[in-house]
């Protein structure tokens, strides 16, 4: 462990993942706003995950699976891309992924801000119950799968089966939907949504508007159990 | 002019009583049916197997002198902190939300009190089950409802469901009726719709990516909790082994009879092999892999007597859980409620609509009315009895084949009563030295 005056610097050459996370935790609960530098990330997986605090932590590369899993309040910033599962059941806080990022991103994430500035592949959003998660590249198939709640911002285009068995979350795309999910449906963009997207697209530095974007939402057809829509199931 | 003889009126083997009325509810409603309890059919069970006892080759054990151990240890494999329970049978997962609040208190209270486990269940942990139970394991379900990183870290164990023996391969469906604003709130979905728990985990596939999964929790938990992985009576050899694998540091395996709160019938009776079945194989797995012992073995499904805990622990396991059982020692199908059994169009002991809300004993129900039926201190004294009663049960049945803790039970301590039995259990048909499949017949 190194320390400049800004950071403090953990290399994962030299240092194991259970002491960068067990480092990192305790530092989020006991140093409110310190920064950590991780070098050498080498693709770990479960890299600061389970972080409870206002921390700030950069890893200086791409990450394998689970990167901020269950992320409470911390800042979490990945200059590479970030493998599966990425800030999966995220709380609350910021994770950004200056890359790509692998399948299920953000699942069943709560709370916060995943903000993914390349690609995002397929369910991303898969179960999300809360969270807010912009793409600034595309998303793959299968996307908002299950989503409960929270905000879906796609940049870019959509693969198949966009929200397919969608309940109360909102999808926001720019660009095309290949094809949409079993009782996902295009919905009208009111003054209300426009605001979200503004404020969503501000905070994840997106260079966008919110006119441009079009909103998918659940048509409520599955939400009770009905033999004449099983063809639908 | 004489009648003519006529044979008895006969009825099908093949279209009973049973099954035509099925053909009728299904031809009415076009839905399939969907109900809990678990498979109802008759399979080979622990009933089908006998102790042999002490002998001239064993010295059985003073009943109420010579001590019979009954603690176990959960979790020695990786975990910081293992669970040590007072005895072989803990409490099974069941959600709040297909159980009430008070039935969820009482399974706290009744595994306290005997120095066991309870567990969650889809839908999240409550307070009046954290705060009533001692040890408390926490499923991480496909659903991940109510899922957050302060219950994983304030629970005592973490059993991560990939299956469950009622329904092998298969989600649930928390009816509407049952979602209430606090059921509703705690799954982040809004009120009186069905909530789907679905199949399978949303961010991994295969025990590959499960293993790196188990990496995340544990470094989210430092380390210290036990990882159970949840598997239903599907393939239990290679389940078993594939779960050592991921990372499991206890294996909890639900044969065919464990009970659920609500799936399809047809899947149900036809999905998935009885508990019986399942022990030998998977604890041959563990055998095999130099793991039996080191990852513990839970067998749940059917669990009803002290004499199938003892069997069970003789087969294999190092302990058993209970869910049915339970719940009928908290009160379910109690006779006392015989008359609304009826109105519901049922009788004491088939009542298994658990899913619809309307449970008259107040157990797997969330109507305010309905659920003051069950005192959750009286239930939980009740399930307290019952635990003390199947551990008693099982000393007994140890003791009298000589061993001073149950853990010491073996499957030469048992005979069969039926070819099935004798080949899923691997133990010999009563009378002989054999039993199907064994090498050298």
């Amino acid at each position: 462990m190194t320390m400049t005056l800004e950071k403090t610097v953990l290399d994962m050459t030299a240092t194991e993942l259970r002491d960068v996370n067990t480092t990192l935790q305790a530092a989020a609960k006991a140093q409110a706003n310190a920064a950590y530098e991780i070098i050498n990330p080498r693709g770990s997986h479960a890299m600061a995950c389970g972080l409870d605090g206002p921390l700030s932590v950069t890893i200086k590369g791409s990450t394998g699976y689970y990167c901020a899993g269950m992320n409470k309040e911390a800042t979490v910033t990945v200059e590479g891309s970030a493998g599966p599962g990425v800030a999966e059941n995220m709380m609350s806080g910021v994770v950004t992924i200056e890359g790509d990022a692998s399948q299920y991103a953000g699942a069943t994430g709560h709370g916060g801000l995943l903000n993914i500035k390349g690609n995002a592949s397929s369910r991303c959003g898969i179960s999300m119950k809360g969270i807010d998660i912009v793409v600034h590249g595309n998303i793959g198939h299968m996307s908002a799968f299950m989503a409960q709640k929270g905000n879906l911002v796609v940049l870019g285009d959509a693969g198949d089966a966009l929200g397919d068995s969608l309940y109360e979350a909102r999808l926001f795309v720019r660009g095309n939907v290949k094809s949409l999910g079993a009782d996902c449906i295009e919905k009208e963009i009111r003054p209300e949504h426009i605001a979200i997207l503004k404020e969503l697209l501000e905070k994840a530095g997106a260079d966008a508007k919110p006119e441009e974007f079009k909103r998918y939402g659940s048509a409520r057809k599955l939400y009770n159990f009905n033999i004449d829509h099983a063809d639908e199931y | 002019m004489d009648k003519t003889p006529q044979t008895e009126p006969r009825q099908s083997w093949t279209f009973s009583n049973s099954i035509n009325s099925e053909i009728r509810r299904a031809a009415d409603t076009g839905i399939y049916d969907i109900r809990g309890g678990g498979a109802k059919r008759r399979v080979p069970h622990f009933d089908d197997l006998l102790f042999l006892g002490a002998s001239m080759s064993r010295y059985p054990l003073e009943g109420y002198r010579e001590k019979c151990d009954t603690s176990v240890t959960l979790g020695t494999r990786f975990a910081k902190k293992p669970i040590e329970l007072k005895i072989p049978v803990t409490i099974a997962g069941m959600s709040f939300g297909a159980l009430s609040g008070h039935a969820k208190e009482a399974l706290g209270r009744g595994a306290t009190m005997a120095g066991t486990s309870t567990t969650t269940g889809d839908g999240g942990m409550t307070e009046e089950e954290r705060g009533h139970s001692e040890k408390l394991v926490y499923q991480y379900l496909p659903s991940r409802y109510g899922m957050n990183p302060d219950d994983l870290r304030r629970a005592d164990a973490i059993e991560i469901v990939v299956g469950q023996g009622a329904k092998p391969g298969g989600g649930g469906m928390l009816l509407g009726q049952k979602i209430t604003e606090r059921v509703a709130g705690m799954r982040d979905l809004p009120v009186g719709i069905d909530q789907r728990s679905a199949c399978r985990h949303p961010d991994w596939t295969g025990p590959d990516d499960l293993e790196i999964k188990i990496l995340e929790i544990r470094e989210i938990t430092n380390w210290e909790k036990p990882i159970y992985i949840k598997v239903g009576g599907a393939r239990p050899y290679y389940d078993v082994a594939l779960a050592c694998k991921a990372g499991a540091d206890v294996i909890v395996l639900d044969g065919m009879q464990g009970g659920t709160a609500a799936t399809q019938d047809v899947f149900i009776e036809h999905v998935g092999q009885p508990t019986l079945a399942c022990i030998r194989p998977a604890v041959q797995a563990l055998q095999d892999l130099g793991l039996h012992r080191e990852v513990q073995l839970v067998v749940s499904g059917g669990i009803r007597t002290g004499a199938d805990v003892a069997k069970a622990l003789a087969l294999g396991a190092d302990a058993v859980a209970i869910g049915t059982a339970a719940l009928v020692a908290l009160g379910d199908n109690d006779p006392k409620w015989e008359a609304e059994y009826n109105k519901l169009g049922t009788t004491t002991g088939a009542y298994d609509d658990w899913h619809e809300g309307r449970d008259p004993a107040g157990i797997t129900t969330q109507d305010v009315e309905l659920m003051k039926r069950l005192d959750p201190e009286v239930a939980g004294r009740k399930l307290r009895n019952y635990l003390n009663v199947l551990t008693l049960e099982s000393q007994t049945l140890a003791r009298a084949c000589g061993h001073n803790h149950v853990h010491n039970l073996e499957p030469e301590d048992l005979c069969a009563l039926t070819m099935e039995a004798a080949a899923m259990a691997q133990v010999p048909l009563a009378g002989t030295n054999w039993y199907p499949g064994k090498p050298g017949f």
